[in-house]
């Protein structure tokens, strides 16, 4: 940790205020998660960890370190990349679980099946 | 060439893949990345995705702009929405909007674009009646979000796509 203090103050202010500014985004995520009433509202608050806070804590990290060993980092990008391409697959996921339960269940506020003579939703989302 | 380099865009991008994750730019680690990406390729002919061709390659670059716009400012609506949640509950809700995309590809891409948008969540696709299901955080002004869907992004990919 002792050579963090040779990072440059002109590369520390940015540094300090992406990693807060992800950090804050991320946790209005998981205060959403903990305060929001219904499941499908809650699907919405972990994707602003998952882009916003994800984007700048890793830009925030690549310019860090950029600077500190002196030669341009990008591997950080594969985080970024990996974590949007990936966040979608678990979300729709839980959501069409969260509404094949409701369904079954029966109930109030969701919607109902458009084709109800077959006995499972049609899952194909591509 | 097809036959040899069936997917030339993925096998590249694996190539940069291999090279930013081994952080180097050596003659071996290219043509290593070279090899793993072309293989690779191969191994994709046998899930036969359907393959999706634009000509104006030009509007990509107007969508993603579109996208990285809408993405910011539906983050600070979202975060907003949360923190004045205790004093005022969020009213959220389903809408149900009809797509008209016939593509395959770009209704995947259209599914990605609406789950980064923190505040819209893709819940369901019927393939046959094609009737997208989403949840929408923040339902205020329902309508305006039908809309904004099917000009924002729908219009666009059609143009790009079909």
């Amino acid at each position: 940790m002792s050579h963090l203090t040779d990072l440059p103050l002109w590369a520390a202010i940015p540094v300090c205020l992406l990693l807060l500014a992800g950090s804050i985004v991320t946790l209005i995520g998981s205060i959403g998660l903990l305060r929001l009433k219904s499941f499908y509202s809650r699907l919405h608050a972990p994707t602003l960890g998952a882009s916003a806070g994800v984007i700048m804590i890793c830009l925030a990290s690549m310019l860090c370190f950029a600077v500190l060993q002196n030669r341009w980092i990008f591997h950080e990008v594969l985080i970024i990349v990996f974590i949007i391409l990936t966040t979608p697959v678990t979300l729709m996921l839980l959501g069409q679980s969260a509404l094949y339960r409701d369904r079954i269940e029966e109930k109030d506020g969701v919607p109902r099946k458009t084709t109800p003579d077959l006995p499972t939703p049609e899952t194909e989302t591509p | 060439m097809r036959y040899w380099f069936p997917y030339p865009l993925l096998s590249f991008a694996l190539m940069v893949f291999w090279l930013l994750i081994n952080q180097s730019l050596s003659i071996a680690q290219i043509l290593l990345g070279a090899a793993l990406g072309i293989s690779h390729a191969w191994l994709m002919v046998n899930l036969r995705p359907s393959k999706t061709h634009t000509k104006k390659a030009w509007l990509v670059a107007r969508l993603a702009g579109q996208v990285t716009v809408d993405v910011a400012r539906s983050n600070l609506a979202v975060m907003r929405a949360i923190l004045r949640s205790k004093r005022r509950p969020v009213r959220s809700g389903f809408i149900a909007i009809d797509i008209t995309l016939r593509d395959e590809n770009s209704i995947a891409l259209l599914a990605c674009i609406l789950t980064a948008t923190p505040g819209t969540a893709w819940i369901e696709f019927d393939s046959q009646t094609r009737v997208l299901l989403l949840h929408v955080l923040d339902i205020e002004n329902g309508p305006t979000w039908a809309d904004l869907i099917r000009t924002h992004y729908e219009a666009p990919l059609k143009e790009l796509f079909e």
